[in-house]
């Protein structure tokens, strides 16, 4: 991949973003045409324009949809790059932002919350407060385990992840079975699916700051990034100091991930597929693969919410299982695609 | 001048001794060939020396400075490693992969700048690679990929080159051309080699180890004698001259 066609790439995809979040703004009961969301973004943002909106359709666009449309993208983008960096980090093409232990761990708080009330002294904060804690939590415990004489191994990394993501599964499993209260019961199924539906300019602001700095952490270390799918030994005749900048990935991408899981639930696939989609068509350089995926994972996600709007409405579906309906054969198309190797290298 | 001093170090694992007591030093542009059996420490001994092992006993300094004290950065601009292995994980284009060696020069966010094209321009000339550039590193042959793992170590504008193993896999014409083309460079080796007739053709210095120890050191020719190629190696051969490059050159039988 030249510099000049990833540049062209980069603002396609930019293109399609924007043009997929007018769309999916525009997408509703309520009809409403394209003009009239770029007028209202345009006032909103101090710019003075002639608009022919009404203030219901304003208060639509500007309260309701907008925000769930770019928290969309917000946790597609962040479940992506989370994923690329985890991939390096583990070396391993089967890993996606999860596999440290953080959705079971951020299920248990959120099962805590729903049905047994936890911190409801934070209010309308419990729930993505209690996920948050419940992912770090189970993270610091994958990364002790994984730590031998001084020195973080892989393997462990991936076995603990699995231990306390089975221990933790077992904990809400447990409260699911002993909870009589059937609504509460439906409420954690639809969070651990994953659903933007609460999204609201308040609770967007954090997922967009972490975000941008996770992001520009991990796109300054692409080189190390890189380093890393040569290998340990490589990595570090190359100058990288291994442990070090292992400990620094773990913590860049659980705390973006405890974020998004936070405030959307865990959603799948997007985390596993959109890097490898991404590496067939830009390469394995890091420098290119982390915008790509970015772009990519919030383009999908921001499609994959407007079905889960639209599938069963005026119901809504949660979106974990559009993506991993989407996700799925997609995946399995790429399983028998011969130039992409996902990794095996020969 | 001397660049790198090894003084008496040991490894171990558990109780087990891999490498003993061993000592010597790598004087600036000397090419030292490290030779013993499957076995002997020879690959351990390099790990130390580029610190992917930490000795358990023992001092290793590089410009008179204990090597442990070095950041992994520094360490990577005197040193480069072209090892046994490259399991490369997702695939590269050579040009991606020999700018990697550029990596132990850059800070954060630095660009790669027309100076990092440049050498990555020459040590792909120098390995005679030039003609690969925009192919897949997994496409290429055993002997391409040794070559462009060299550029990538080339890259690194290293003081001391490492070679595990370097002619490993490759067919006669290409241990030769390997063999040359490092003997050229303008740089500080150390590598491990199997076959004996390369290492007498192109060293100026043999370390032997046997058993983790160093068993001998010094020029081929006093080396690569009879007796310690039979104590060592457990072979007869017989140390003749290379007719055309006047160096030494071994015959080895059994008695059957």
């Amino acid at each position: 991949m030249t510099k000049s066609r990833f540049m062209l790439l980069l603002w396609i995809l930019v293109g399609v973003l924007l043009i997929s979040i007018t769309f999916a703004v525009m997408l509703g009961s309520v009809g409403i045409t394209p003009g009239i969301i770029w007028e209202i973004l345009f006032a909103k943002l101090g710019i003075p324009v002639e608009t022919s909106a009404s203030r219901a359709q304003a208060i639509i666009i500007w309260e309701i949809r907008l925000p769930r449309v770019l928290l969309a993208a917000l946790v597609g983008a962040s479940l992506a790059i989370c994923g690329a960096a985890i991939q390096a980090l583990v070396k391993n093409s089967i890993a996606d932002p999860y596999i440290l232990g953080v959705s079971s761990g951020a299920s248990v708080g959120a099962t805590a919350v729903i049905l047994l009330g936890a911190f409801s002294a934070l209010g309308m904060y419990a729930l993505s407060f209690a996920a948050f804690l419940g992912a770090i939590s189970a993270v610091v415990m994958v990364f002790l385990l994984a730590r031998v004489n001084g020195r973080t191994s892989v393997i462990r990394l991936l076995l603990a992840g699995i231990a306390i993501s089975m221990v933790f599964s077992a904990i809400t499993n447990f409260m699911l079975m002993m909870s009589k209260q059937q609504g509460g019961i439906q409420a954690v199924m639809h969070w651990m699916l994953g659903s933007l539906a609460g999204a609201k300019w308040s609770n967007i602001a954090i997922p967009f700051c972490t975000l941008l700095v996770v992001f520009i952490l991990l796109f300054m270390n692409y080189r190390q990034l890189n380093a890393l799918l040569l290998g340990e030994e490589s990595a570090g005749t190359l100058g990288v100091n291994i442990d070090r900048f292992r400990i620094l990935i773990i913590i860049f991408v659980s705390l973006l991930t405890g974020v998004v899981v936070a405030v959307s639930g865990s959603i799948g696939f997007v985390g596993l597929i959109i890097p490898h989609l991404v590496r067939m068509v830009v390469g394995s350089n890091y420098k290119y693969v982390l915008p790509t995926s970015a772009l990519v994972g919030s383009i999908f996600l921001v499609w994959a919410d407007m079905v889960a709007r639209i599938v069963i409405a005026p119901e809504e579906m949660p979106i974990g299982i559009i993506t991993a309906v989407c996700g799925g054969p997609f995946f399995i198309w790429m399983l028998r695609k011969r130039r992409y190797s996902f990794g095996e290298g020969e | 001048m001397i660049l790198l001093q090894v003084e008496s170090i040991s490894y171990s694992i558990s109780d087990k001794q891999i490498l003993d007591d061993i000592s010597f030093s790598v004087a600036q542009g000397q090419f030292i060939g490290v030779i013993g059996p499957n076995g002997s420490g020879k690959s351990t001994m390099l790990k130390i020396i580029y610190r992917h092992l930490k000795q358990t006993s023992g001092l290793v300094t590089l410009f008179e400075k204990d090597l442990l004290q070095f950041p992994q950065k520094e360490l990577a601009q005197n040193i480069a490693v072209v090892s046994q292995e490259a399991p490369v994980l997702f695939d590269f284009t050579v040009k991606e992969l020999v700018m990697m060696g550029r990596t132990p020069y850059k800070k954060w966010l630095a660009r790669d700048k027309d100076e990092d094209y440049a050498i990555v321009r020459d040590s792909m000339h120098l390995a005679n690679i030039s003609h690969l550039t925009n192919r897949y590193f997994s496409e290429l042959s055993g002997g391409e990929k040794k070559r462009v793992l060299l550029a990538r170590a080339l890259a690194q504008q290293a003081n001391i080159l490492i070679l595990d193993e370097p002619t490993n896999h490759l067919d006669i014409e290409h241990q030769y051309q390997l063999m040359d083309l490092v003997r050229e460079l303008p740089i500080t080796i150390v590598a491990a080699l199997h076959d004996l007739n390369l290492a007498a053709g192109y060293c100026d210095e043999l370390l032997v180890m046997k058993d983790g120890a160093l068993f001998q050191s010094g020029t081929p020719e006093e080396v690569l004698t009879k007796e310690t190629l039979q104590e060592v190696f457990r072979v007869n051969a017989f140390v003749s001259k290379n007719p055309f490059t006047e160096k030494l050159h071994l015959f080895f039988y059994t008695e059957q």
